[in-house]
């Protein structure tokens, strides 16, 4: 009886985790066939959209090892992109070679943000991810300041294509011609009339290798003894706050990258807009994928895309169905990505109060466990 | 041969914020010697060890006066790390193991065997991959060597608590270059034949040469394996002597500055349970609890007794109220007030009106960051909606502020927690006395019925009795019923009603306080 019991248990627990992909899953069960898609439409946009987002997505992973929650500050990293692919598109590089050229010019500019990202967090230990929603903001601010007023006046800009008419400043939209699909298409493949951008994987891939790879670092292994207890990891001699500063500058540095591939595969550039939804929506998908604050795997970046994308291609169309309207389905997915944060981060901070009062029980049976069995 | 000291510890003076906790203290240490360090609770020998490791809380709280000489070298250290560069091992009184990690992890901590690689010449020694393998081999070699039964793989949040402390000490053996180690209360957690392997392998520790600082309230230890003593009192040292040269008897007077009577006398009569009624019926509990497993229990505990458990180390007794509480996978039948617990459901049986200080209580139960009356009326505030005011007919609740100092402050006094206030935080309280806070914290609840592990462990000699009393009297006052688990038979016949003996998950036999020694005895033996 009680291996039944237990058994019973084990289903429950797995639904209890698993709560918000399945409720994503169901979604996509019950809108997919009301927004009247068809499956290949749908697997198109699915192939897409993994290209676009994967790095982005996985740039998140490791700050969430060092305990430091989801990085809003991958936005920092994205703004340096960004800014590499205006130097970029002024000097009139062309093809991959414009895409390797702007990752080495933004490169060290994330680096820098990452730096300065990492010491302020270590000066906010328990609240990273206000902290760094707070950074983008000001970050932001200081990118506005940048490109609208200082580049084509006092940072060297001639291309008339991206600087407004005035002179100086960057214009709004930034057609990136040189660099569309560069990446995407470098190596050319086509099943079913779908388009596979096999090269952007083949990055993914490696992105995902070195991940597996870094945990089993001995850098890997400080930030999971960091992100576990700060205390116990600096009595042992680990350094705690720059371990937290490296953890930060890589996800910036990916995160870099991880725009620039985004907008190649967009085309465009919206220099004020591109940046701004990247970590809320990054961050949404990762949640959607059943990752938890404290916890996040490569197949939750995976699934966590894919079910979170469904319900962006199909929302607007069943949104129609039902409404007669294509923005009910627009708003609804803005609402969710917010409401989907929401609530992560108070259910992480509901679990961190049962953590320290039921300190004995989450130390034997993990916290979702625990959530489990109290019913 | 002034070469043979290794540690001279020079007029060493520290407050924390104006609280003075050390006064000019002056300590040697010979090679290869023990010295067992000892003080009432919030004496100051976890500070002074600190100050010693270059511990961070002694620099974030404004630093120290006074000197330390290391081999002939005057080394104030600036952080544990200087400190491990220089030889100086530490286990702290709470544990510095991560819990997610394994045993093995644990040990080998920032000290991993790696693996150059590539990425190392471009990025530096980072990222050298680690060497799992041959990290796990090693560390099973210092769990070996420290003489335990651990699978280095073992995750820390897996283990029981004997298991975590032995864990610590291989992490201290392992390190090739240590020539001091200090040793804070590592015996706290151990029940007695497991302090015996502790206190082995300190000896053999001391014979290769390895100097030890030793920190125990156990004296009859301190007599067993040190060469020399010292007494703390209030921060002072008040004796230095050789062990050979005392006794416990003198040691405690030092210790309090006053003469203490002898161990726990039993003072009340005990009472009849024949007629009482049964409040917790147990049937064939079986609890699947790492190294205390309970294998087959039948238990009648009748309203308003103390029952106490004892046994061995490793018997079971310890499974039995971790198995009721839900805290570890357990089956069987268990009956409270006539209602069906169910198990393996540890807020199930606290709002069914049980609670339970755990005898893991070195990093659990309390709330560090929190203020002492916090922590006391915490579990009372969020279980029975006590010292609450209401307002608009509840639909604000506002914390009563002064109700809840109150009853702090009543368990300030009653259990002589010494602290400055009772708005001092948990954190900053010496080991002993935030284990009279968890225990004040069960009291507050005022439970149906009170499961209380190993309630005197880590608590000095002085105020032992004060914490048996204490049960006592609210045993007396309001009939709470008692269930105490502890390795130390003296203890359990000084309180209980009816003493219960565990032996291989299993009850041997159900005696009377008052019955022979020799008949414990026989029945803990029993196999
Ligand atoms: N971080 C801190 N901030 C303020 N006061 C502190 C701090 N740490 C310790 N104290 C105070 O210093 C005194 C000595 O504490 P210490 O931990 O050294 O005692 P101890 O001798 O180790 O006692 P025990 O046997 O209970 O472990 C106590 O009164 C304690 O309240
Ligand atoms: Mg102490």
């Amino acid at each position: 009886m009680s291996i039944l019991k237990s058994k019973d248990n084990k289903i429950a627990r797995f639904f209890i985790n698993n709560a918000v992909p399945i409720l994503f899953i169901l979604f996509a069960v019950f809108a997919i066939p009301m927004a009247d898609l068809s499956i290949e439409y749908l697997v198109a946009e699915m192939i897409t959209r993994l290209a676009r987002y994967s790095f982005l997505v996985l740039a998140l992973l490791i700050p969430v090892i060092a305990g430091m929650g989801m990085n809003f500050g991958i936005v920092l990293g994205a703004m340096a992109g960004q800014v590499g692919l205006i130097f970029v598109m002024d000097w009139g590089v062309m093809g991959v070679p414009a895409f390797f050229l702007a990752i080495i010019i933004s490169m060290p500019l994330a680096v820098f943000l990452g730096w300065m990202a990492g010491i302020a967090l270590n000066h906010a230990k328990g609240r990273e991810m206000v902290t760094s929603y707070i950074l983008g903001f000001f970050i932001n601010g200081v990118y506005q300041l940048l490109v609208l007023y200082s580049m084509g006046s006092i940072i060297p800009i001639n291309n008339s294509k991206i600087v407004l008419p005035r002179g100086y400043g960057i214009r709004n939209a930034i057609d990136l011609v040189n660099l569309r699909k560069s990446v995407d298409r470098l190596i050319p493949l086509e099943i079913n009339g779908i388009e596979i951008p096999v090269m952007t994987f083949i990055l993914v891939a490696i992105l995902c290798v070195f991940i597996v790879w870094f945990r089993k670092t001995k850098l890997g292994q400080d930030m999971r003894a960091v992100g576990q207890n700060m205390e116990v990891a600096r009595n042992a001699g680990i350094p705690v706050e720059r371990t937290r500063i490296l953890a930060i500058v890589i996800s910036t540095v990916l995160a870099c990258i991880g725009q620039i591939i985004f907008l190649q595969n967009i085309g465009t550039m919206n220099t004020y807009n591109s940046h701004e939804q990247i970590g809320m929506f990054s961050i949404a998908a990762l949640l959607v994928g059943g990752a938890s604050v404290a916890k996040a795997s490569i197949k939750n970046a995976f699934v966590g895309i894919i079910l979170f994308h469904i319900m962006f291609v199909v929302a607007p169309r069943a949104g129609k169905t039902l409404m007669g309207e294509a923005q009910i389905g627009e708003y609804f997915r803005v609402f969710v990505s917010y409401a989907i944060i929401a609530i992560a981060l108070a259910l992480h901070a509901w679990r961190k109060n049962k953590e320290a009062e039921f300190a004995r029980r989450s130390l034997r049976v993990d916290t979702e466990e625990a959530a489990g069995t109290s019913e | 041969m002034p070469d043979d000291i290794l540690l001279k510890m020079k007029n060493i003076t520290k407050d924390f914020y104006g609280n003075q906790v050390l006064t000019g203290v002056n300590m040697e240490l010979k090679r290869g010697h023990i010295l067992g360090l000892v003080g009432e609770n919030g004496a100051g020998k976890s500070t002074l060890m600190n100050i010693l490791f270059g511990s961070t809380v002694i620099k974030e709280t404004g630093g120290f006066t006074g000197e330390i000489e290391l081999d002939g070298k005057i080394c104030n250290f600036e952080s544990p790390f200087d400190a491990l560069d220089a030889g100086v091992g530490m286990v702290h009184q709470e544990f510095m193991l991560i819990p997610g990690f394994q045993a093995a992890e644990n040990i080998m901590l920032n000290r991993e065997l790696t693996q150059r690689n590539f990425w190392v010449d471009v990025f530096g020694e980072r990222l050298s991959s680690l060497k799992n393998e041959e990290m796990i081999k090693r560390a099973q070699k210092a769990i070996d060597t420290v003489g335990v039964d651990l699978d280095a793989k073992t995750l820390v949040s897996e283990m029981p608590v004997a298991h975590k402390q032995f864990t610590e000490i291989a992490r201290e053996i392992d390190r090739e270059a240590t020539k001091l180690l200090i040793l804070d209360e590592p015996t706290a957690v151990l029940t007695e034949s497991e302090a015996e392997i502790m206190l082995s392998v300190v000896r053999r520790l001391a014979d290769m040469g390895i100097s030890v600082i030793f920190i125990s309230h156990r004296l009859k230890e301190i007599m067993q394996i040190c060469n020399e003593l010292v007494v703390l009192r209030d921060g002072k040292l008040v004796k230095e002597v050789p062990t050979n040269e005392t006794n416990p008897e003198k040691i405690s007077e030092w210790m309090v500055g006053r003469e203490i009577g002898g161990g726990p006398a039993r003072e009340a009569p005990v009472k009849q349970t024949e007629e009482m009624e049964t409040v917790l019926k147990v049937r064939n509990l079986w609890v699947d609890m790492p190294g205390e497993r309970v294998i087959n229990v039948d238990l009648d505990i009748k309203k308003g007794e103390i029952f106490g458990i004892g046994g061995l180390a490793g018997q079971g007794k310890l499974g039995i109220p971790n198995g009721i509480m839900g805290l570890y996978p357990a089956g069987g039948k268990v009956e409270f007030q006539g209602k069906k617990i169910k198990l393996n459901n540890p807020r199930f049986a606290l709002d069914s009106g049980m609670a339970f200080v755990s005898e893991d209580r070195r990093d659990v139960g309390l709330l560090l960051e929190e203020p002492i009356d916090w922590n006391i009326s915490f579990t009372v505030m969020q279980t029975q909606e006590k010292y609450l005011k209401k307002i608009l007919g509840g639909l604000i609740k506002w914390r009563d502020d002064k109700a809840i100092a109150k009853l702090a402050q009543e368990y300030i006094d009653l259990l002589e927690i010494r602290c400055t206030s009772s708005k001092q935080l948990a954190k900053e309280l010496s080991g002993g006395n935030q284990q009279k806070v968890c225990l004040a914290k069960a009291f507050a609840v005022r439970p149906d019925l009170l499961f209380v592990s190993e309630p005197t462990r880590g608590i000095d000699v002085g105020a032992k009795q004060l914490v048996l009393d204490t049960l006592h009297e609210y045993n007396e006052k309001y009939g709470i019923t008692i269930i105490v688990c502890s390795s130390e038979l003296e203890e359990l016949r000084s309180i209980s009603d009816r003493v219960a003996i565990v032996s291989e998950g299993r009850i041997a036999g159900i005696l009377s306080p008052t019955a022979p020694l020799k008949e414990f005895g026989a029945l803990m033996l029993e196999a």
